[in-house]
């Protein structure tokens, strides 16, 4: 069968002609979903570009948040001056995913809508507290991220931007592997004036925070309030780079790693 | 589906499958095999081609999506009459390579590095050069030919 390409010319052009597509998909950066399609993973009917969509590529300081457009490129916003003034971990974190070429097409509304449990967006949406804003919507991080490579969107509905509002410090840490740049496991820990949310990527089925790390962290924001907990591997990834107890010893590792460097940031 | 770019400064139209990969297209129907193919999957930047000057892997990029786009690929490089881009000059001169396959991609992330980076420090340069692998060298000469390489592009011999 051939493969059909469409080039919209609006969100709701491209939103129609998804939802008339036999099997469609939608492309952006095109860095998970074209090497899925090669390793016969993936055989969509059509393919809906979004990627010359105009004004979702913009980064934007608004009074009390920062509003990252989904088609903007890990490159930009690695890049960006704005987004390293008011939340450096995020430039750092996309800067860090997978490599320049990568960087140069990977965007962060596909990382968010393809929600793979190894992908570092994820866990700066959640720890972030952010909103993801759709051509209908509007859905808080704790919403969003359902399980493996599944979200709360519909099939034919389009990431416009995320909204992080501006945390008081942050980090994030990962493990990387060393073939594929994805987290063994990654963690964001962000500090706000009423508390500490803590998310993790790469170690269980789908991004999550930990209640018991946030918790110590809200009342000691230090390393040493981590010393005696310790994570439930049971539910944690087995695989050939690490089992299910190594990723949760690297949880508290990286943790404590995250809370030292967003400190030291601040 | 047509669709049409520039191809190492030259216009071309192109008439191709929607599922056309870039790296398919230069090395079946434009004779330009100096672009490799190495994992096919967007690993190992044997493919790597300058996209408006940014250097993109064309093993994961369709032919469909590049309308209007600017295109160079490694023969692109070189000047029409055959003389050799400072950072080609700069790998010869070092002996940036052994097997030669993943040479290619390293001359267009090389260049895409240099013209961003004026003034690089070796750790910058092995960092940019995660995406792209070498199974033989070690990249000792590989790091030293795109120093030099970019000292000549920025005439600091």
């Amino acid at each position: 069968m051939t493969l059909a390409f469409h080039r919209p010319s609006s969100i709701a052009d491209a939103a129609k002609l998804l939802a008339g597509a036999e099997d469609g998909k939608f492309l952006a950066g095109g860095m998970t979903l074209l090497p899925t399609m090669r390793q016969r993973l993936a055989d969509p009917s059509d393919l809906v570009d979004l990627s010359s969509l105009p004004g979702l590529a913009m980064i934007e300081r608004t009074g009390d948040g920062l509003v990252i457009g989904a088609l903007t490129r890990h490159a930009d916003v690695a890049g960006s001056e704005v987004v390293k003034a008011a939340v450096p971990a995020l430039a750092a974190l996309a800067g860090r995913i997978g490599d320049p070429q990568v960087r140069y097409r990977g965007t962060i509304g596909g990382s968010i809508a393809n929600n793979d449990p190894a992908a570092d967006y994820p866990a700066a949406l959640l720890a972030l507290d952010a909103t993801v804003v759709t051509d209908r919507r509007e859905i808080a991080a704790d919403d969003f991220f359902l399980g493996t490579f599944e979200t709360a969107l519909e099939t034919d509905e389009i990431v416009t931007a995320v909204r992080f509002p501006i945390p008081l410090a942050a980090s994030y840490e990962k493990l990387r592997s060393p073939a594929s740049r994805y987290a063994l496991v990654g963690v964001f820990v962000a500090r706000f004036a009423d508390g500490v949310r803590v998310a993790v990527t790469g170690a269980g089925p789908c991004v999550f925070r930990s209640a018991d790390i946030e918790e110590a962290l809200a009342s000691a924001f230090e390393p040493s309030a981590l010393d005696r907990i310790s994570i439930d591997a049971s539910e944690l990834n087995s695989d050939l780079h690490a089992d299910a107890d190594y990723r949760a010893h690297m949880i508290m590792v990286l943790t404590k790693r995250a809370v030292a460097a967003a400190i030291a940031g601040h | 589906m047509k669709v049409s770019f520039t191809l190492n400064a030259k216009p071309v139209t192109v008439d191709v499958d929607p599922a056309t990969r870039l790296a398919d297209l230069l090395r079946e129907d434009m004779d330009l095999t100096g672009t490799h193919i190495g994992c096919d999957t967007s690993q190992c930047g044997a493919c790597l081609v300058l996209l408006d000057g940014e250097s993109v892997k064309s093993c994961t990029l369709l032919v469909a999506s590049l309308e209007g786009r600017g295109v160079t690929t490694v023969e692109g490089l070189a000047d029409p009459d055959g003389g050799l881009h400072p950072m080609q000059t700069a790998f010869r001169e070092n002996h940036g390579l052994q097997c030669g396959f993943c040479t290619p991609g390293m001359l267009i992330s090389a260049v895409d590095f240099a013209n961003r980076n004026p003034d690089p420090t070796e750790t910058e340069l092995r960092h940019w050069l995660e995406g792209n692998i070498c199974r033989c060298t070690g990249y000792q000469n590989i790091v030293k030919s795109i120093m030099a390489g970019t000292a000549a592009m920025h005439q600091r011999a």
